[in-house]
């Protein structure tokens, strides 16, 4: 099976750029090492880059006159020559992309990263399925096949069964990756309504589909008709919609992570077939990577990853058991002068922002008035929910954005306690992540989610559009009802430009 | 390199992620997935092979199109998943720092 000749130099440079791109995410352990972090993954990928431009950078093909001792001069001196056109028609592509992501990556708005990044996994997965085709419809030039000449008929190129399977599974995955995260991308850049889509018997057909993808990769090494790799690609970009289009705009933190992980898989695969250890290694972090994303989602929502794949949450909430107390509860409503008023006899603050506050672009102002607050001698802190937004970490990179400073901004776990000494919780634009019923409600749809205790808190403040609309989840929330809960209704933007002007 | 040699990276490399990525901090997981995502745009690399393969092989004319698309797609993610990812670290600031710049 020695069938891939590799140059141990660039075997060797594509380990390097494999330990780049470890280090690249080392180095995310801690704010101040991260830019150089990345500045490493730059680099790996550089070094990655023009090694394979060195060592299949395209050559003519010229007629080698085959001496008589068997092996061709051309391939021995190196005498190819090297098809200019080919190569600039290469750096013109690298260009044009380089053009188009540079100026993408510049002008984005912060609070539209989780759509930017569920784009960009799109594009991984169209190139791994650009890439398998290629390597099907081409596989000489990937070193994967023998001729094989028949008694009867053309000579032709079959390629090795082991690499039929990879090739299959990486574009099975890539065509997944593709379309999965096209219909991310349409639901969070609100193209498509967050709602999810439920078609009937959608269990029986995503486990036929898959099924018959994996059926027909596992025929595939048996026969290399062109059919069955275009129908494992088409099926594949099949499952990728069906799969995505049943699960709510609440899950897609999940979702996000998970396309993640199969952009990584798909490159993983892609790199099983090259023999190449850059791709091998980046594929297993990123793969790694996204599904601990993934994880650490579900956890903080206590729902298994197979509930959030099976989709359908937040789409009926009329079989939820918190419903029966619908009757009409007193609550009160305040102010921002309150609001200003009530703030500015704290001692400590804790503002917890949701996703509401990255739709009504609110950070900036949010910053402004913790400065005033700070100078009126209160204590500020931001309290962050893994699933707060529509990414991880969405939340931590609209408030850097504000120029919060980071040590001010602390996760679930290290701040729930102080809620209890805290005189006032400010909640803007979170719902479900501060909802009591979590903890003892165990018919609602999130028991057993872990929750901010805002209700210890002396005062809660919470900045909602109105009273009719509910959480994603569609659970009612307790704390808007309770005594020491002011309700301020109003845009969170203008209700903290207001305040901010009350602080004054 | 055999398979057993390449899924033994395969193997080596899913610890090695699981063990780094856990260390990542939670306020950066987005460029965490930013990173992650220019990274596995090393798919490059079989872009790159194809689309310099025109001469070889009879699928050669197709596959180097598709290699030149799919070397566009990927260039798309590495500039463009780099380039915001540095944007938003360099928004990571300590204390002290934007409250001096600001009076």
């Amino acid at each position: 099976m020695e069938h891939v000749t590799v140059n141990p130099w660039a075997a060797l440079a594509y380990l390097v750029a494999g330990v780049c791109f470890i280090l690249a995410l080392r180095g995310l352990s801690s704010p101040s090492t991260s830019q150089r972090g990345n500045r490493m993954g730059i680099i790996g990928m550089t070094i990655a880059v023009v090694t394979t431009l060195i060592t299949h950078a395209p050559v003519l093909a010229v007629a080698c006159p085959q001496p008589a001792n068997g092996v061709a001069l051309c391939e021995q001196f190196g005498a190819l020559h090297l098809d200019t056109l080919a190569l600039i028609e290469i750096l013109g592509a690298i260009a044009i992309g380089a053009v188009i992501g540079v100026v993408t990556a510049r002008k984005i708005a912060m609070t539209d990263m989780p759509q930017l990044v569920a784009a960009f996994h799109s594009l991984v997965g169209l190139a791994a399925v650009l890439v398998a085709a290629a390597a099907f419809l081409n596989p000489q030039a990937f070193g994967i096949a023998d001729q094989v000449i028949p008694m009867i008929g053309q000579p032709f190129w079959a390629i090795y069964p082991q690499s039929r399977i990879e090739m299959g599974l990486g574009v099975a995955i890539g065509a997944i990756t593709f379309s999965g995260s096209v219909i991310a991308f349409l639901k969070l850049n609100g193209n498509m309504g967050g709602a999810p889509i439920m078609l009937p018997g959608r269990h029986v057909i995503n486990l036929g589909v898959l099924a018959g993808i994996l059926g027909l990769i596992a025929y595939f090494t048996q026969d290399q008709s062109p059919w069955i790799f275009w129908t494992i690609t088409a099926l594949s970009f099949v499952i990728g919609f069906l799969l995505i289009i049943p699960i709510g705009g609440a899950d897609m933190p999940v979702v996000v992570s998970m396309l993640n992980s199969y952009s990584g898989w798909a490159a993983a695969a892609m790199g099983f077939t090259l023999h190449n250890s850059a791709m091998i290694i980046t594929g297993a972090l990123v793969g790694s990577s996204g599904a601990i994303l993934s994880y650490i989602m579900c956890k903080a929502m206590n729902r298994s990853f197979i509930s959030v794949i099976a989709g359908g949450f937040g789409a009926a909430a009329d079989t939820s058991g918190g419903g029966a107390a619908k009757e009409q509860r007193p609550w009160k409503r305040g102010s921002a002068e309150d609001a200003a008023f009530l703030m500015q006899q704290a001692e400590q603050v804790i503002i917890v922002p949701g996703y509401g506050m990255a739709v009504a672009q609110a950070q900036h102002v949010l910053r402004e008035m913790a400065d005033k607050l700070k100078e009126h001698g209160v204590r500020v802190k931001y309290a962050i929910h893994p699933v707060a937004g529509r990414m991880p970490g969405h939340m931590n990179v609209l408030l850097a954005e504000a120029n919060v400073p980071y040590d001010e901004v602390f996760e679930l776990e290290d701040i729930n306690s102080e809620f209890a000494q805290t005189d006032v919780a400010f909640i803007i634009g979170a719902n479900d992540v501060v909802n009591p019923a979590a903890k003892t409600d165990k018919g609602s749809p999130i028991y057993g989610m872990p929750v901010f205790d805002v209700e210890k808190a002396k005062t809660v403040l919470f900045i909602k559009r109105s009273m009719g609309g509910v959480g994603y989840a569609g659970v009612d929330n307790d704390v808007f009802y309770m005594d020491n809960t002011m309700m301020l209704l109003a845009d969170a933007k203008k209700m903290v430009e207001e305040i901010v002007k009350s602080l004054d | 390199m055999d398979f057993i040699s390449i899924l033994s990276i395969f193997v080596m490399a899913c610890f090695v992620g699981y063990y780094v990525v856990w260390s990542v901090t939670p306020a950066l997981h987005t460029p965490l997935m930013a990173v992650t995502n220019a990274i596995s745009s090393v798919i490059i690399v079989g872009a790159l092979i194809a689309a310099a393969a025109a001469g070889l092989g009879a699928g050669g004319a197709i596959s180097k199109w598709l290699g030149l698309l799919a070397v566009v797609l990927a260039s798309v993610n590495i500039f463009g998943g780099f380039a915001v990812t540095a944007r938003m670290l360099a928004m990571y600031k300590k204390k002290d720092r934007p409250a001096a710049a600001k009076h």
